[in-house]
């Protein structure tokens, strides 16, 4: 018999409280794992908010703030793109496809984007995804429109309703443009992206409810929705462009050449370099986070220790035995710090199998409520390293009570205090 | 084998005295074991006895004077091989909870066989360990049923017959019994030693015996008391 045996025997008989140590420590190994993984999944989502777009081009500002607007719908455009200057730019060889968007209205705390139904075509998410509908279909009609997920979820909207775009920003009701209902003709699947939180409707609908308005104000004469079809609704300016190029490779030439256009100023991003670059000044949280489960490991293994240190006294009986048929001071050493390594890699295989079945669990929810597909993909070397690490923290804390138990056991020898 | 005639233990001049202790714990001026021989070694707690064990199984080194087992003096053998002396050439019988509850009752006797080569090879001249250690048990009175069963299922006299079974099996020279009797009731402790000095016999075991259970000496051809003055007192 030997001594993994003993030692597997032996926690086997002790094993209620040793189950719970092995639990403390799958606890701890899940969090850590999934804490990782999680922020990794955050980041990749967050970078690919956007894909297959080479360029977002907007008025002349700092690539964030373009960012933040035309992509995350937060803050304000600081000047709108003529419809010209986007014209003649959209007619450039190099440039396969353009996709013009529209903000500044909103819907009940929504934002309200118009575009053209090529925004469907060409808008890509997390692994090159096309938006796809819940229900329904794209507009094609001046007052129609399409919901992101969350809008649908949270003002209960379904294909058929009609909705009333507010003025600006703030839903006041002496700004709504009540004379000129939408119908939602379509309800996109959760994204993950800033899309579920917004509407979509045409860029001549846009034009369509702010034809009678004059700075920001309704103006004395009242047209009402099928007059206001009589004319152009082809839109003066927009707020900025989504741009997809023949070639990627003439990316960085086409940014400079917007950049440079004489007649507007204006400001072409990489949405993939500027999202990382965003992504950079907020991954402090991620730091925090890693060090919340670095803690509580350590905790885990605190906690594995008190358990062992614990247990040494009422195996001060079994470990003067096997010193009198022979075992050696060192054996009593290696047979506690066996027990620590057992008990850890059971903590972390049951960790890692509650990780997995977790995901397993969570990830239709997931998929649901954040558009997020966390995918069953094994450790990824990172997490791997983890695994390592916590095993190699558990033998350096196993060498507590295992030189505890060695410095005992010549002290007592073969004799039994009862 | 060892013959008739050999000197199992040897203790000359031999002297224990704890770090910041005045006196002697032991003081045995000399002793002398052949093979077969059993002594019979009494002394109130505190006497002493624990140190003598822990001295003949080569876990204290004497503070003067030497411990001679089987010919080898134990202080000119560094700390592991005194370890591997006491596994291969020894078997220890406690008061109580000598047994490793984690294990069955034969599991418990083959143990010994784990840490001893020695041991192992003897224990397998005839038949294989397990069958050793069965006929052993049987020799104890211990029933094939409890073979198998977790120790917890067993009397204190059964235990202690189990702990017995695990010092004899692989035939070690020298057999330490500390007070193996003292959480028997007189019918247990007669019929224990009844069955330990036939076993004991029947391998030709040096018994050291430690009791303060004066009746018991009667049974011992030797004796020797440890007292609170650490004299030695009689010889037989």
């Amino acid at each position: 018999m030997n001594l993994l045996r003993i030692t597997l025997k032996s926690a086997r008989f002790r094993k209620v409280s040793l189950l719970l140590t092995v639990l403390s420590i799958a606890i701890s190994v899940v969090l850590l794992l999934g804490v990782d993984k999680t922020r990794k999944e955050a980041k990749s989502s967050f970078l690919n908010t956007i894909s297959e777009t080479d360029l977002i081009v907007g008025a002349r500002s700092g690539p964030t703030n373009l960012l933040l607007y035309s992509v995350f719908h937060i803050g304000n455009a600081t000047n709108n793109i003529s419809w010209e200057t986007y014209e003649s730019i959209a007619a450039k060889d190099e440039i396969a496809w353009t996709v013009p968007i529209s903000l500044g209205d909103s819907h009940r705390g929504f934002r309200v984007m118009g575009t053209t139904p090529d925004y469907f075509e060409y808008y890509r998410y997390r692994d090159k995804q096309p938006l796809t509908f819940d229900s329904g279909e794209r507009f094609d009609d001046t007052y129609e429109a399409v919901v992101g997920s969350d809008v649908a979820r949270d003002l209960s909207y379904k294909v058929g309703d009609e909705i009333i775009i507010s003025h600006g920003l703030v839903s006041a009701d002496f700004a709504n443009h009540e004379d000129k209902p939408f119908k939602v003709v379509g309800i996109l699947k959760k994204t993950g992206t800033p899309v579920d939180r917004t509407t979509i409707v045409s860029l001549a609908g846009l034009e369509a409810i702010h034809i009678d308005w004059q700075s920001g104000a309704r103006s004395g004469v009242k047209l009402d929705a099928e007059q206001a079809l009589q004319f152009d609704l082809t839109p003066k300016s927009i707020t900025a462009f989504m741009v997809g190029l023949e070639n990627k490779a003439l990316t960085f030439r086409v940014q400079r050449d917007i950049n440079e256009f004489e007649n507007e100023p204006m400001s072409a991003i990489i949405p993939g370099a500027t999202l990382a670059e965003f992504w950079r000044t907020i991954s402090a949280v991620e730091q925090i986070l890693l060090i919340i489960s670095g803690f509580v490991l350590l905790t885990g293994l605190l906690g594995m220790l008190t358990t062992i240190l614990s247990t040494l006294n009422e195996r001060r009986r079994e470990i003067a035995v096997l010193r009198s048929i022979g075992a050696r001071a060192i054996h009593v050493m290696v047979l506690i710090m066996l027990e620590t390594l057992l008990v850890v890699i059971a903590g972390c295989i049951t960790g890692v199998a509650m990780l997995y079945g977790l995901l397993a669990l969570g990830r239709p929810i997931i998929a649901r409520r954040f558009g997020v597909d966390l995918g069953l993909s094994w450790l990824d070397p990172t997490q791997q390293l983890i695994i390592i690490a916590v095993i190699l923290g558990a033998v350096l804390v196993g060498l507590i009570p295992g030189f505890i138990a060695y410095r005992r056991s010549i002290q007592d020898g073969i004799s039994l205090k009862v | 084998m060892n013959s008739k005639s050999q000197t199992v233990i040897k203790l000359d001049q031999l002297k224990f005295r704890w770090p910041n202790q005045i006196a002697d714990t032991i003081e045995i001026d000399e002793l002398q074991l052949e093979a077969g021989e059993h002594l019979f070694v009494r002394g109130a707690s505190g006497s002493g006895k624990t140190t003598l064990l822990n001295l003949l199984a080569g876990i204290h080194k004497p503070t003067n004077g030497k411990v001679e087992l089987l010919g080898q003096n134990l202080a000119s053998l560094s700390v592991s091989q005194r370890d591997q002396f006491r596994a291969d050439h020894m078997g220890v019988v406690f008061q109580q909870f000598n047994l490793l509850p984690y294990l069955t009752t034969l599991e418990n006797v083959t143990l010994s066989c784990a840490f001893s080569k020695r041991k192992q090879l003897r224990a397998s001249e005839s038949s294989e360990v397990i069958t050793t250690a069965k006929n052993l048990l049987s020799g104890l009175n211990l029933s094939e049923e409890l073979h198998k069963a977790p120790v917890s299922e067993l009397s204190v006299g059964q235990q202690q017959r189990v702990a017995v079974a695990r010092a004899l099996i692989g035939r070690p020279e020298i057999v330490i019994a500390d007070e193996p009797t003292s959480a028997l009731d007189a019918d247990n402790r007669d019929r224990f030693l009844d069955l330990l000095f036939q076993e004991v016999d029947a391998q030709a075991c040096t018994l050291i015996f430690v009791s303060h259970d004066p009746q018991i000496a009667k049974r011992f051809e030797r004796s020797i008391e440890l007292t609170g003055k650490r004299e030695l007192e009689g010889v037989l």
